[in-house]
């Protein structure tokens, strides 16, 4: 892809996102409660009060200048001061964001890792006892609530067997000093091995939930596409060649199967911020989506605000790349 | 048929390959006896379905679920090809025999380069490289140029860094021939090599294909139904119907002096500037459906010289010449 063309298209992902901010300080502004009424909760205030706190979060003012403010001050990188927090929303998200950036990853891979092999498989191996196992077991990922498959986990391996935490991010006695706020990396970085096992048995079944519908996904498109694939004369002409097996399957066959699947990858990356909330909230992780729910509970508008922009600029991007990587994978495709 | 000689590369003897459906088994190439010379050429002629393709994807070890090979031998320079395992099935093909197929827009990787798809078949099957690494790497280098050149593609050397999709259709079809060529085969498969190509290209392609021939000295066979192209470039020719033989011999006997009622009905329906004026003569009638073939001659239901004599199993027939033909008539025409 040229330069131009690169640009091009970054370009145009700003009427998106635009669109997404409109969208998103409509519905939070919308949504019916008041922060200044939640944060008085019980206590008695009088009116001169109220109206001065309403003023000091600025929600006195008509919605429309509010939107201005908020997307003026969002260019630069300003979502204003988390109500709850009292400190700035871009702070506060600084220190979630690396926790879910972690979590996430973990998941992903886990999820590639596993659905990629799996798909392969069950494709060459069609119609056989792993296949159906691996259609059975992916229909249930994809069906089975996250909440609900967490607590499972959690029930057996933490409660019943004692051999994973509950919650958490890591042990109290393997705090590090961080680098790059991954707990996975930073603890190798720091040389402490058994951190990073601390670390490793505090996200394992996080992100196992968290992964476990992308990878059933993932296994799926895997599977259909290289069925698909398999049927082509390529691969006939590839096998005509004399070439062995895995030079069939992994060079000519696999190549060719896996752009559907990056493709939805990518997509499916973004659906991870979403479950986020879910698996963060379960499994008391310490990250953006745990965040995010919490500070929709006191209405802490700028924070819902700042984090769903967040999700959508993260969404499109992702979405951004798959279509390079996509150009990568499949030169006949000129974005 | 004859006997096998010194010279015989290839023997396949009632080969059976059936397909499992779910309307029955359907039995695509029933006793089929094949014997290809070293350093002929020998035509294969039928319509679609006639069984062309799959008695030569048999024969490579090509045939895939649900086909199976139910009988029969392939005998490939005095070994049994069915007998042997993947791995050494792997050595034959692409090394011993090579195979084009039919449509080069699909057949090339479109995700590897042309280059990359010749060298891997070099690789596969190594002859002759030199060991060191980059040394290899420069071998290979120059020869994929080389067969590039051979096949008639310009400035060899940057082609090969590009994609199926930036060469036209005739070039895809000279391409896959330059791969199957690559390492020397004994034998190469080519099926239906001019389908899918203009006719100036088609030419093109025979041509290099017929030289090829020469200069390596290898066999060919050259699946087609254009009996034109089996006048021009084949040394002998075998009509294939209904998963059967139905008639072969030398391509100057079978075309001038055809045995077999759907041979001549194949001539007849060949448009001809020297029979200008007069109508083509289609084949009246469809292929049979090749599931539980009564036991008669397959072409009973469309042939215009048919008798009750027919409506049995009928043997390949010798005609003189080495010409036999699958039809009761044979024996009778030579008497008369």
């Amino acid at each position: 892809m040229s330069l131009a063309r690169f640009v091009e298209r970054l370009l145009q992902l700003i009427p998106v996102l635009l669109g997404v901010s409109v969208i998103v300080f409509a519905m939070i502004t919308l949504t019916p409660g008041d922060p200044v009424q939640i944060m008085i909760g019980d206590q008695i205030v009088t009116p001169e009060q109220e109206a001065a706190m309403r003023r000091d979060l600025g929600l006195d003012r008509p919605i429309h200048e509010r939107f201005f403010a908020f997307l003026g001050n969002a260019v630069q990188g300003d979502f204003g001061q988390s109500f709850y927090h009292r400190r700035p929303v871009i702070d506060v998200i600084k220190e979630r964001l690396p926790a879910t950036i972690e979590l996430s990853l973990v998941a992903l891979i886990i999820a590639l890792v596993t659905a990629i092999p799996l798909g392969v498989l069950a494709a060459i191996k069609r119609n056989s006892f792993l296949d159906r196992l691996a259609t059975v077991g992916s229909l249930l990922g994809v069906s089975l609530p996250g909440f609900w498959f967490g607590i499972l986990l959690i029930m057996l391996f933490a409660v019943h067997l004692q051999i994973l935490p509950v919650s958490g991010r890591i042990g109290y006695a393997s705090e590090i000093e961080p680098i790059t706020h991954l707990l996975l990396i930073d603890t190798l970085l720091r040389g402490r091995v058994d951190a990073f096992f601390d670390a490793l048995s505090h996200i394992i079944m996080p992100a196992i939930t968290l992964g476990l519908p992308m990878t059933a996904i993932l296994m799926r498109v895997t599977r259909t596409s290289m069925l698909e694939v398999m049927r082509q004369d390529y691969i006939t002409f590839a096998e005509a060649k004399g070439l062995s097996r895995q030079k069939v399957l992994f060079r000519h066959a696999l190549k060719n199967a896996l752009i559907p699947t990056v493709s939805v990858a990518a997509i499916e990356t973004g659906s991870l911020l979403g479950g986020n909330m879910i698996v963060e909230t379960v499994f008391g992780w310490p990250g953006l989506g745990r965040l995010v729910v919490e500070s929709i509970f006191v209405r802490n508008y700028p924070l819902v605000q700042a984090a769903v922009l967040f999700y959508a600029v993260t969404y499109v991007m992702l979405n951004f790349f798959a279509d390079i990587l996509y150009t990568i994978l499949n030169p006949r495709v000129k974005l | 048929m004859s006997a096998p000689t010194d010279k015989t590369l290839l023997q396949v003897e009632g080969l059976r390959t059936v397909f499992e459906t779910r309307d029955g088994t359907v039995c695509a190439v029933d006793g089929v006896d094949v014997i290809v010379e070293r350093g002929e050429c020998l035509g294969v002629v039928g319509e679609s379905g006639s069984g062309k393709s799959v008695t030569f994807n048999s024969v490579m070890g090509l045939v895939r679920s649900p086909g199976r090979i139910e009988a029969g031998r392939i005998m490939f320079e005095g070994r049994d090809l069915r007998a042997l395992n993947q791995t050494e099935m792997r050595a034959v093909r692409g090394r011993d025999i090579a195979m084009t197929m039919q449509d080069a827009m699909t057949a090339l990787n479109p995700a590897l380069t042309v280059g990359e798809q010749i060298a891997e078949m070099l690789e596969a099957h190594d002859k002759g490289l030199p060991s060191g690494r980059n040394a290899r790497r420069r071998a290979i280098r120059a020869h994929s140029v080389k067969m590039l050149g051979l096949v008639g593609i310009a400035s060899p050397e940057t082609r090969l860094g590009q994609y199926p999709h930036e060469f036209s259709g005739g070039m895809r079809q000279r391409i896959m021939i330059a791969i199957a060529l690559a390492s020397m085969p004994k034998l190469l498969i080519a099926d239906e090599p001019t389908t899918a190509l203009d006719v100036t290209i088609q030419a093109q392609v025979l041509e290099l294909i017929t030289d090829t021939r020469a200069k390596l000295g290898m066999s060919v066979v050259l699946i087609t139904h254009d009996l034109g192209v089996v006048a021009e470039h084949c040394d002998r020719v075998m009509v294939m119907y209904a998963g059967q033989v139905v008639e072969q011999g030398r391509t100057a006997d079978v075309i001038m002096r055809p045995k077999h009622p759907y041979t001549k009905g194949l001539l007849g329906s060949l448009p001809r500037l020297s029979l200008r004026g007069q109508r083509i003569e289609p084949i009246e009638g469809q292929v049979p459906e090749l599931i539980d073939l009564p036991a008669q001659c397959r072409f009973y239901s469309r042939c215009r010289e048919r008798g009750p004599e027919c409506l049995k199993n009928i043997e390949m027939r010798d005609a003189g010449n080495g010409q036999t033909a699958r039809c009761v008539r044979v024996q009778k025409e030579l008497a008369t």
